[in-house]
């Protein structure tokens, strides 16, 4: 690996070394010193095109218990916004001497444009694109289910895959890049996926995609679903409508206080409720449910350290990483 | 196949030599600590680790009282260490910790083989951040020579004068039986350039 651009390339043992690397990672955060020296002198740029609260200082704080260095640039405020090029800034960043740069980005596959144009070299990690990937994202909900789903069983849940596991995933599928990468994710580790959404809510093409789809949030829950993620309503990405009213989305695909009290007369005392942030209660998913005793809210939040800590350690550390490409190339 | 012709192996140590050697150390810890009074056994994965079960397992058929599981722990030193950068990504291991804590605690760090002492010397560190032990000693089953740092041991298993081309392995029934599917016996040998 010395890339992390997507899950769909992401390799089961790949993906299973990240998960199994961040169940110690998340030791060290239960620790008095919650800090690891393995990354010592790299510097680590948080490149974000894009706002975002969680996702920068969960990678900021993951690089800093590792004890890298962290530049943060944020598009607002920068030569950016004066009409600087993702080349430009890509290579001030590596004359700087970048190790890895967390890129968000609004445009789909301008981490891999980065990763592979020669601008710059150092580890690229997408830290969401567009409407394509949120790797990261992915890896802190699989992170999340396994811990759940290993609990359920009775076993550790270092080197366990989700086989059998059943996730809906229900919301704006369209705009969603972590609907994306959890799915190929998820496929990858063996759970079975649904996606529930409003037609018009569904990407092209998604009849080809691995996983069942439905437009009915109801009957998805009476299939026993052992994880329900709820997606973020993305109005900033919505140029349309693409639903009648905020009321009736709500009524028809949010996780309302009905559905929860019918999880529980389902019987679905160990179905967890899941959301990747930020939370539209009231839209997608009513204040009670997002603060139930099901939700994973927190935990992801929390989780997302430990993920993020293993992808940059394995990414920086090792002798595939920056130095020895270094010296292959003749420049 | 060649290359593996000209290799020849020799057993050092058998399987009672091994039993025998951890049985003095558990008595020279005993002897060193005046009693079994604030011991904490700290294994270096992978193989550092069931070495110190048993060591802790012979210490409390020697001392009554002791509760074996409760002075054992395991203690992953890969993220401390300087070579990091210069090898392949290691995943790291499982640090545990005994519910005792470290701190004022006589803290026997356990490995397989002693050589450089780099090892030894990211084992220090990674003890600093989990508190701060009362002592500090070394317990190997087997001291190599070739040391590159000021690092030595308080017990030694049996002392090996190797060249630096040489390779020492331990294989113990705990750690190298599950990939072989076979239960392998326990032994060190050194496999070397014939």
């Amino acid at each position: 690996m010395r890339h992390l651009l997507s899950t769909l390339d992401l390799s089961r043992d790949d993906a299973l070394a990240i998960l199994d690397t961040a169940e110690q990672m998340a030791a060290v955060g239960e620790r008095e010193v919650k800090k690891l020296p393995a990354l010592r002198g790299r510097t680590v740029v948080n490149l974000f095109f894009e706002d975002s609260t969680r996702t920068r200082i969960s990678f900021e704080a993951a690089a800093k218990r590792l004890s890298a260095d962290v530049i943060n640039f944020s598009a607002r405020g920068s030569s950016v916004s004066k009409g600087e090029s993702l080349k430009d800034t890509a290579q001030t960043l590596a004359a700087m001497g970048a190790d890895a740069v967390v890129i968000r980005h609004g445009s789909s596959g301008a981490p891999a444009r980065l990763a592979s144009s020669g601008w710059i070299n150092a580890a690229v990690l997408n830290a969401g694109d567009g409407t394509h990937e949120h790797p990261t994202q992915a890896l802190l909900d699989a992170f999340t289910m396994r811990r759940h789903w290993a609990r359920l069983h009775g076993t550790e849940s270092t080197g366990t895959d989700l086989a059998g596991m059943k996730v809906v995933i229900a919301g704006d599928v369209l705009h969603s890049r972590v609907a994306r990468s959890d799915l190929w994710l998820l496929r990858t580790l063996g759970a079975e996926v649904t996606l529930v959404a409003p037609p018009t809510l569904l990407p092209f093409g998604v009849e080809s995609w691995p996983c069942t789809v439905s437009y009915d949030l109801d009957e998805a829950l009476a299939t026993r679903p052992d994880a329900v993620m709820m997606l973020r309503v993305q109005g900033e990405r919505m140029h349309s409508a693409f639903f009648p009213s905020v009321r009736e989305y709500s009524r028809r695909w949010g996780l309302d206080d009905v559905r929860l009290d019918r999880l529980d007369a389902l019987g679905l005392t160990d179905t967890i409720i899941m959301h990747p942030g930020p939370v539209n209660r009231g839209l997608e998913i009513s204040a009670r449910a997002a603060d139930s005793p099901r939700s994973t809210v927190l935990d992801q939040v929390r989780n997302g350290v430990s993920v993020r800590m293993a992808a940059l350690y394995l990414l920086l550390s090792g002798e595939n990483s920056t130095e020895r490409t270094a010296e292959e190339q003749p420049r | 196949m060649t290359a593996h012709d000209s290799i020849s192996s020799r057993t050092v140590l058998s399987s009672a030599d091994i039993d025998r050697a951890l049985t003095r150390i558990a008595y020279e810890i005993l002897e060193a600590n005046k009693g079994p009074e604030d011991l904490v056994l700290m294994g270096i994965p992978r193989r550092g680790y069931p070495l110190a079960r048993r060591l802790a397992a012979k210490i409390a058929a020697a001392a009554p009282g002791v509760d074996p599981a409760a002075i054992t722990g395991q203690l992953d030193v890969t993220m401390f260490r300087d070579d990091l950068a210069r090898r392949p990504t290691r995943p790291p291991h499982a640090t545990r910790v005994p519910v005792t804590g470290i701190d004022d605690k006589v803290v026997v760090l356990v490995d397989d083989v002693l050589y450089s002492g780099r090892t030894i010397r990211s084992a220090l560190d990674a003890l600093v951040d989990l508190g701060r032990p009362r002592i500090v000693r070394l317990a190997v089953l087997v001291d190599r020579g070739h040391r590159e740092l000021p690092i030595r041991a308080d017990h030694v298993g049996k002392n090996l004068p190797t060249a630096a081309r040489e390779r020492v392995r331990v294989r113990l029934a705990e750690s190298d039986s599950a990939a072989t599917g076979e239960a392998a016996a326990d032994e060190v040998v050194i496999e070397g350039p014939a």
